[in-house]
This record gives C-alpha cells, structure tokens and sequence, in this order.
C-alpha cells in the first residue's frame, strides 16, 4: 500500500490535485533528544506528476518541505477520467508512487 | 615499446567513447526525473548562492507573484504556503526562506498545462521572507513576504 493519498478533482476547466505523502522529511540538523546525536537526513528530493501519461510537475526538494508533505496543483486542459500519477524518490534511493482518478 | 604512447591512445580511445555516448544522451542517470539534484544549490548556506544555483541572480521583483503565507507562524514546521504566479507561461516555482540554515526548499518545474500555482507546507527556522521566484519566457522573476516565527522549525 503505497504512502500517497491523492485526491484530484475538476473545478472549472482546471483540476485540482491534492496529495500527501507520509515521509519524515529529516533535515539531518535536527539532533535526537536522547542521544544528542545528529539525526541522519531523510527526505524527498524528488517528486514527479503526470496527467493522462504527460508529465506536468517535476519538482526537487530539500529537507525544508514540512514533513510528511502536502502538495496542491492545478492543470489546465485535464478531463474528468484523466489519471493522476504522483511518485517520489528520496535521499536515500526510496521511491513510492501512487494514482487517482480525476472526478 | 612505447608504453607511453599506448596509454595516450588508450586514454584517447576512451574519451572518444565517452563523447559519443554522452553525445547520443545515454549517460543520462537512469531515473524519469529530468534533471539531478541541483546539490549546490539546495546546500548553500546563504541567499545569494542558493539564488545563483537556480539561476535567479538580479530576478526582478513583480507584482505578478503572489505569496500567499501566515504573517505570523506559531509553530515554523509547518508554514502553509501558496505562491500564484499571474505571468504566462510559468515554467518554474521556486520555494526559499531567507533564514533557513539552506534557503532553497523547493524548485517545481511545471509543463503540459500545469498552472503557475503551487501550494504545500514548509518549515521556517526563524522569522524572515519566504521568498518564491518564478521562470518564464527565458526571464526570472520574484517576489518575497515576510513571516513571523515564534517556534522555529528547523530543531537544534
């Protein structure tokens, strides 16, 4: 089961896509409050988008994205039925991706 | 024998093939994104580098950029942030805190109808302008709004 909730539905001529992705999102500054350790960076640096197979977001990102990230675009020209695909990749090679349909 | 001269063609050789392959786009990293990392700029420690890394020197600043963001943010980690941009065709929304430990947080290349219009959630280390800058039609542009920061979210 993937991590990735995506809800995308049309409003006007655009669709709106709505996701979130369960993700830690470490900058490696932080220090463990236990240990006084420095925690170890995890977090997305990469994220993509399609619509109906044409890509439309290809976004990087540093540790600074709010964990367990929320993203919201809008596409222009997309239909109700057009499939909505979101994966990303992390610092450490992890990858998830998930789809939806536009309502 | 002259081994010197062997090496020298070997080396040549090589190169040769390395040009060509590159030529021919397939040392590209094996990944669907479009382009890496951009490592410079995400870890440089300062506004003006992380600026030069997206390649956003001397942006000039618009009124045709929204930066929709709290004025003041109780808890900095996690600043909702809207940017708009009203400017045709918007082919990149960039994301920076000027206070952040690394200003840069985020660079969103957008294509095949996906509107001048991102809105996500970023954490802030200190009260300072959250800064967007967008990429149209070959030119930069920018504009910033301050928040307030009362936590911040950058732990340490």
């Amino acid at each position: 089961m993937s991590g990735i909730r995506i809800k995308a539905a049309m409003s006007g001529d655009n669709a709106v896509v709505k996701c979130l992705m369960q993700h830690p999102m470490e900058t490696g500054f932080r220090k463990d409050a236990k240990t006084g350790q420095l925690i170890p960076a995890h977090f997305i640096n990469h994220v993509t988008a399609t619509v109906a197979g044409k890509t439309v977001l290809d976004a990087q990102w540093g540790g600074a994205i709010s964990a367990n990230p929320f993203l919201e675009f809008r596409v222009a020209g997309a239909k109700s039925g057009d499939q909505v695909v979101i994966s990303w990749e992390d610092n450490k090679g992890e990858k998830d991706s998930a789809d939806a349909t536009i309502a | 024998m002259n081994n010197e001269r062997r090496q020298i063609l070997k080396g040549a050789g090589a190169a040769a093939v390395v040009a060509v392959a590159a030529g021919a786009g397939l040392l590209k990293p094996g990944n669907v994104f479009a382009a890496d990392w951009n490592k410079a700029a995400f870890e440089a420690k300062d506004v003006a580098t992380a600026m030069a890394g997206i390649g956003a020197t001397g942006a000039a600043e618009s009124d045709q950029i929204v930066v929709d963001a709290p004025n003041i943010a109780e808890n900095g980690s996690r600043v909702p942030v809207k940017v708009t941009s009203k400017i045709a065709n918007t082919e990149h929304i960039i994301i920076l805190a000027e206070k952040n430990t690394n200003p840069l947080i985020a660079d969103f290349a957008l294509s095949n109808g996906a509107d001048g219009f991102i809105s996500t959630a970023i954490k802030l280390g200190a009260t300072g302008n959250v800064r967007a800058v967008v990429k149209a039609g070959g030119k930069v542009y920018t504009a910033a709004k301050e928040v307030k920061v009362t936590i911040g979210g950058c732990g340490g």
